[in-house]
């Protein structure tokens, strides 16, 4: 049999794409290489306990009644009702520089008020910039990477300002050091600051299993622990591809949401010019990797005075978004305190507070077993001496932590690196060479829970349904 | 299908794609994109709805005779006449 769709990964994007696709009726089969789907942002057990991969926040949060945003889009699309996600707001998050803290929330004119009040002289100038973003398309087909550190100094004098807006920017999605392509500021702004922050009832359980019940309802085949080894080529074409266990799959067209060096590794026998896009360079993998800590408290972290949701902070007078020279720059990181959302009856009385760091996966990946362990070990003490400190005997409350690794994220999603964000270089339009494969999710260009589904939707229509 | 069939039909797939606006108030004038928030996206999905409902080929050309309630049903009639 030939199918019209092979999805090639079952993490949020090719979730996404696939139902669009089984919705519409088309014979479409889904392929994971783990036994559970998620990717980047999956879930498992951790002594009993219900945990969230990454789950830090669900970006672009709006309230129903509005309409016109990417989430509500999104999940009009995917014929899910908003209902159906109950989705808890954030109630109070920040971005720390040194002594400077700028609060944010779900309302932007807090925002602005927050940034009259603490960068007086910029307010004006900050108000021009969020209208001129407001009005800026997000999507461009432009491949050449544009400066947003270059657009905010044409809009703002103070150094620091334009530091600690980016801050969050780079965190939650850029693959680029020590900056972010224009396009995708624009987007990462106003899911941060316009729209907000929430959290599912349930976490990611709650996201992934709406999505693969609706797929498998619509009639989308499922295979998991089933492994791509190799996309077979010839005339610029996909032929058919190869499985793990052996089985050759055949296809109309082929979807990946593996990420782009990734699939090219799967291309063994690419034609000339050998490349999957057709840029200058070819698409490298990206050189940002993070640390993610998991700490379970045995009551909520508010009672030991940390009440934002989320915290990016910065405690030097440079901020380096950057592959550090260590294996993890505690100097910078986010905090974030799922306990903050303002969930009611939370179904557990203990609290959890996640960390995270930028890492150096080649560092990590030279140690030996030994080293590597003691070094997690160590990690997780200094990065809570470290974090943790303001907050008076927080640190007595840790029943339970867990620790991701550039080497974790790598085994259990593929992601060369362990770059979370992917390669720098994007298939903007989701074409590559060979003329029916398309890219989605990630290396699309699309970043995040929201971003990599909205990218899975949107390469489904443009490249098949429309 | 009858006029009102069709009617009937194309209020169903609106609202399975925008499941809380409500087109029961729907004018058979004027656009149906200025009575109810619909994006260009959604718009298409009408579209996909009855290609798929029906095996109804709708050219992109004719994409605008379908702005109202009552120009959908004059264009749609013919077209699923022995449906
Ligand atoms: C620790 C952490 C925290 C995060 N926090 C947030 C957050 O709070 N908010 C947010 O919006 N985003 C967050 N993200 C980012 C977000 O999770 C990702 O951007 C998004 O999930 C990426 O989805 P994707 O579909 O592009 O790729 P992936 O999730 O990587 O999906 C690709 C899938 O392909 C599978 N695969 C790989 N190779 C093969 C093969 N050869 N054959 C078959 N299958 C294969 C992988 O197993 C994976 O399931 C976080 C990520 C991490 C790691």
């Amino acid at each position: 049999m030939v199918y019209d769709a092979v999805i090639i990964g079952g993490g949020l994007s090719g979730l996404a794409a696939g139902v669009r696709l089984a919705h519409f009726g088309r014979n479409v089969c889904l392929l994971e290489k783990q036994p559970r789907l998620g990717g980047l942002n999956s879930y498992y057990t951790l002594k009993g306990r219900q945990i969230d991969v990454g789950l830090h926040a669900i970006t672009n949060y709006v309230p129903r009644h509005i309409k016109t945003t990417p989430l509500p889009k999104i999940l009009r699309q995917l014929r899910i009702p908003y209902n159906d996600l109950e989705l808890f707001p954030q109630t109070i998050s920040c971005i720390r520089f040194l002594d400077k803290e700028i609060n944010f929330t779900n309302d932007f004119n807090f925002l602005l008020q927050e940034i009259a009040d603490k960068f007086p002289k910029q307010i004006d100038q900050f108000v021009k910039l969020s209208k001129s973003l407001s009005g800026y398309e997000g999507y461009s087909p432009s491949k050449e990477f544009i400066s947003s550190r270059k657009i905010l100094h044409s809009f703002l004098s103070d150094p620091l300002l334009i530091e600690m807006i980016l801050c969050p920017t780079m965190f939650y999605g850029s693959s680029w050091e020590n900056d972010v392509d224009f396009p995708q500021f624009s987007i990462l702004f106003r899911s941060l600051f316009c729209e907000g922050l929430a959290c599912p009832r349930g976490g990611m359980r709650k996201v992934i299993s709406l999505l693969k019940e609706k797929y498998l309802h619509c009639g989308g085949e499922l295979k998991t622990n089933c492994q791509v080894q190799k996309l077979i080529t010839s005339d610029n074409q996909v032929t058919q591809i190869l499985l793990n266990n052996g089985e050759i799959i055949k296809a109309q067209k082929y979807i990946s949401s593996i990420g782009l060096p990734e699939t090219k590794t799967l291309c063994s026998d690419l034609p000339l010019p050998k490349k999957l896009l057709d840029q200058k360079e070819e698409a490298r993998p990206g050189n940002l990797s993070f640390i993610e800590l998991i700490l379970i408290l045995d009551t909520p972290p508010v009672n030991y005075g940390l009440k934002h949701t989320i915290t990016f902070y910065n405690d030097t007078e440079h901020f380096l978004y950057q592959r550090p020279q260590e294996l993890v720059d505690l100097k910078s990181g986010v905090i974030c305190c799922p306990s903050n959302y303002q969930i009611d009856n939370p179904s557990t009385k203990e609290g959890m507070v996640r960390l995270t760091h930028l890492a150096n996966y080649h560092l990590w990946k030279k140690l030996t077993r030994e080293e590597y362990q003691q070094q997690k070990e160590f990690c997780l003490k200094r990065s809570q001496e470290k974090t943790l400190k303001r907050y008076s005997n927080l640190e007595k409350a840790i029943k339970a932590q867990d620790i991701f690794t550039p080497l974790t994220i790598e085994k259990f999603t593929g992601r060369i690196n362990g770059a979370i964000y992917g390669s720098p270089l994007k298939a903007k339009d989701g074409r590559t060479n060979i003329k029916n494969l398309f890219i989605c999710g990630t290396d699309q260009g699309f970043l995040g829970i929201i971003g990599t589904m909205l990218s899975g939707i949107t390469i489904a229509n443009q490249h098949i349904l429309y | 299908m009858t006029k009102e069939e069709i009617k009937t039909s194309l209020l169903d797939i609106i609202s399975e794609i925008v499941p809380d606006e409500d087109v029961n108030n729907l004018e058979g004038e004027g656009a149906i994109r200025e009575q109810i928030d619909l994006d260009s996206m959604d718009f298409l999905d009408i579209i996909m709805e009855l290609r798929k409902r029906y095996k109804v080929e709708i050219p992109e050309d004719d994409y605008p005779k379908l702005a109202s309630m009552n120009s959908s049903v004059e264009y749609l009639e013919p077209l699923l006449a022995n449906k």
